[in-house]
């Protein structure tokens, strides 16, 4: 297999850098940084260093033994990056681009963030390492998601709304590329998934790909096999490609990417974009894309504001194009019924966006035969979900 | 290839002027109106006009673009019906027109299609602000195998030596200097640096370099043009269309903005003698 990206940072027909003119100079030194320390053994050694003692790394590969004994075929593990630090696997892509913003030697970081997962991991690396943050989230967001905007506060961060187009992901991500384009030489952009210019899908890849060698590792030791299936969500789609990447040469091993069905396909509510999308150019990439025929961005829904973004990691556009990873959609009802199904199977509470994986395990395992093991990425813990599963519940708090 | 754009330069250049390039989005408020202001604006002095092509996402873009991108969207503005509007507009102008796109509605129309039905409607250059030159080749291609329409790349501060080699070399109507580093519409402040940056590009290249993002006054453009070939006014016009627009005088006050601002980029004895012909 090739490796990807290119040294254009294609993977593909997919990826590339699409950028401003004004922003293509710090593209360029990011990715000279990068590569330089993606060899540098000191920095993968603080890297590692700050995974283990400031994130908890190792996470554990749990087995769900109650959840497969009720769904009655595969035996099924779950990745727990919801013990990450900070309640979700955001955090190993903030700490590795905070140790970069420190090399390039700028002070200030900005981000942008949906459910407010990679909002909350980018202020707490830049409260630990001593930068200042600028976050930027929809305002619809922010009202979803409001425990995540006080704790970024609470954290030392400035948390700036965003009241243009849907006020969802992709105008934070707008908004931040346009303070990126007028603080380019003080400020590094530290987005949050496998998306924008090369070199991020690659980068924000790599710094993921822990959650994948780690379990690959954790399975050889547990069950002495590779797993037969991996399950992970997909918005933008970092925990997804972190745990795949360290599997894709091992064919044997299939992939399900979860998308947000969100009130189903054919409603044209969703955020699906292997369902309804074709490829396009949004935020720096070429990537499937949900628009209209005119090229207009559409507007997307999920009952999960981590996976409500109409585009998706270009890596994840050629995996779906060459079949080397499927896609599926979940709809919000069968999302809310996995959460409410994991919580009280196996006491977690599950992230809304992992819930979607969870949805898809709940209907693959039992399709597989007891001795074939499953392993889902849990990306995320579910504490910044409750109050709004009440509200939407009628239930005050 | 035809060029409508090299021969307006070429010919300002024999008189001693400066190009005034007006931006206005396509479609706010609406198709008809932006016919209108072509005309207005070229019969107060425009030499050339940028036509924006709404997007949904514009992550060049300030909120006055922004905010008129929205508008033209709402009042049902797609490239189909921007490129009718330049068909019909050419029954009456040859003014050079070029169209300011992000790269996904070129994509959606399909690149090889767009080129050719650009050429058709009498579209004479392409800027695409998200498109570097490293990305262009297959738009680039499609431009020569279709005669048009030309490209036009930004340069900006922050590029190196190398990318200024790379945009001189493939913009063909003229180089798009972007005076500051920001968005469009933030405010211009140092206007010497843009000047060095400037006459530093045009010692490399003899083609034209225009100056955008942040000119809002006719001072401004005064300014500019002493050192560039072409100014470029874009949100200070959006933001004025926006406000005015329903006034009985609209487009004689286009014509008459279009007139001040054409009036500074003369040669100073031309601008006297234009006053004493305006007297008498």
């Amino acid at each position: 297999m090739a490796i990807i990206p290119d040294k254009r940072g294609r993977f593909g027909q997919f990826g590339g850098k699409y950028a401003p003119e004004i922003l293509m100079p710090a593209i360029h030194e990011l990715e000279q940084e990068y590569h330089a320390a993606k060899k540098s053994r000191p920095f993968q050694q603080e890297f590692l260093n700050c995974l283990k003692q400031f994130v908890g790394r190792p996470t554990s590969l749990f087995f769900a033994e109650r959840l497969t004994k009720t769904l009655g075929g595969a035996k099924i593990y779950l990745k727990r990056e919801d013990l990450c630090h900070t309640g979700a696997h955001k955090i190993n892509n903030t700490v590795g681009q905070a140790l970069l913003t420190k090399r390039m030697k700028k002070k200030r970081v900005i981000a942008e963030t949906g459910a407010g997962q990679h909002g909350v991991a980018v202020a707490t690396v830049a409260a630990m390492f001593g930068l200042e943050a600028e976050i930027y989230m929809g305002t619809e967001d922010m009202e979803r998601q409001a425990l995540n905007v006080f704790r970024m506060r609470l954290l030392g961060s400035k948390v700036t709304g965003v009241s243009s187009g849907s006020r969802t992901l992709k105008d934070a991500i707008s908004e931040a590329m346009r303070d990126w384009t007028t603080n380019v030489s003080t400020t590094h952009y530290l987005l949050g998934s496998v998306l924008g210019p090369h070199p991020y899908p690659m980068m924000v890849r790599d710094f993921q790909s822990v959650i994948g060698r780690e379990t690959r590792k954790q399975i050889l030791a547990l069950e002495g096999r590779l797993p037969h299936c991996l399950v992970a969500c997909v918005g933008g789609g970092s925990n997804s490609i972190g745990l795949f990447y360290p599997f894709v040469k091992d064919t044997q091993v299939k992939m399900v990417g979860v998308e947000a069905g969100g009130y189903g396909i054919e409603s044209g509510k969703h955020a699906a974009r292997f369902a309804g999308g074709i490829p396009g150019v949004l935020h720096g990439t070429m990537t499937y894309l949900l628009q209209n025929e005119d090229g207009q961005v559409n507007p997307t829904h999920s009952v999960s504001a981590g996976l409500d973004y109409p585009a998706v990691g270009p890596e994840h556009s050629y995996y779906h194009d060459s079949g080397r990873i499927q896609y599926t959609s979940a709809t919000d009802a069968e999302a809310l019924a996995a959460f409410d199904l994991l919580a009280k199977e196996e006491g977690i509470i599950p992230a809304l966006e992992s819930a979607h994986a969870v949805a898809e395990v709940v209907k693959l395992a039992p399709t597989m035969k007891k001795s074939q093991i499953l392993i889902m990425n849990l990306s995320g813990r579910g504490d910044k979900d409750v109050q709004q599963l009440a509200k939407m519940r009628g239930i005050p708090l | 290839m035809s060029n409508r754009i090299q021969a307006t330069f070429a010919q300002l250049h024999s008189k001693g002027e400066k190009a005034l390039i007006p931006y206005i989005m396509a479609g706010d408020p609406t198709l008809a109106m932006t016919e209108s202001l072509v005309l207005a604006l070229e019969q107060g002095g425009a030499d050339l006009i940028e036509l924006g092509v709404p997007f949904s996402d514009p992550i060049a873009d300030g909120p006055v673009i922004q905010q008129a991108a929205e508008r033209a969207l709402h009042s049902g503005t797609t490239l189909k019906n921007i490129l009718a509007t330049v068909a019909n507009l050419r029954k009456t102008t040859s003014i050079p027109l070029i169209l300011m796109t992000y790269y996904n509605s070129l994509m959606a129309m399909g690149i090889k299609d767009f080129c050719a039905n650009a050429v058709d409607a009498g579209v004479d250059g392409l800027i695409v602000p998200d498109l570097p030159p490293e990305e262009s080749d297959f738009l680039y291609h499609a431009t020569q195998a279709a005669g048009g329409p030309v490209s036009i790349f930004l340069l900006a501060p922050t590029s190196t030596a190398e990318r200024r080699r790379a945009v001189i070399k493939r913009s063909h109507g003229f180089i798009y200097y972007v005076s500051l580093t920001g968005i469009t519409g933030a405010k211009l402040t140092d206007l010497s640096l843009v000047r060095q940056s400037v006459q530093q590009l045009q010692r490399a290249s003899r083609k034209p370099v225009a100056v955008g993002f942040g000119i809002a006054s006719a001072e401004q453009a005064r300014e500019v043009g002493q050192f560039a070939d072409g100014v470029i006014i874009g949100s200070a016009l959006v933001r004025y269309i926006n406000e005015h627009h329903s006034a009985k005088t609209f487009l004689t006050e286009i014509q008459n903005m279009a007139q001040q601002w054409k009036s500074v980029l003369v040669p100073v004895a031309a601008q006297s003698s234009a006053i004493h012909s305006q007297k008498t």
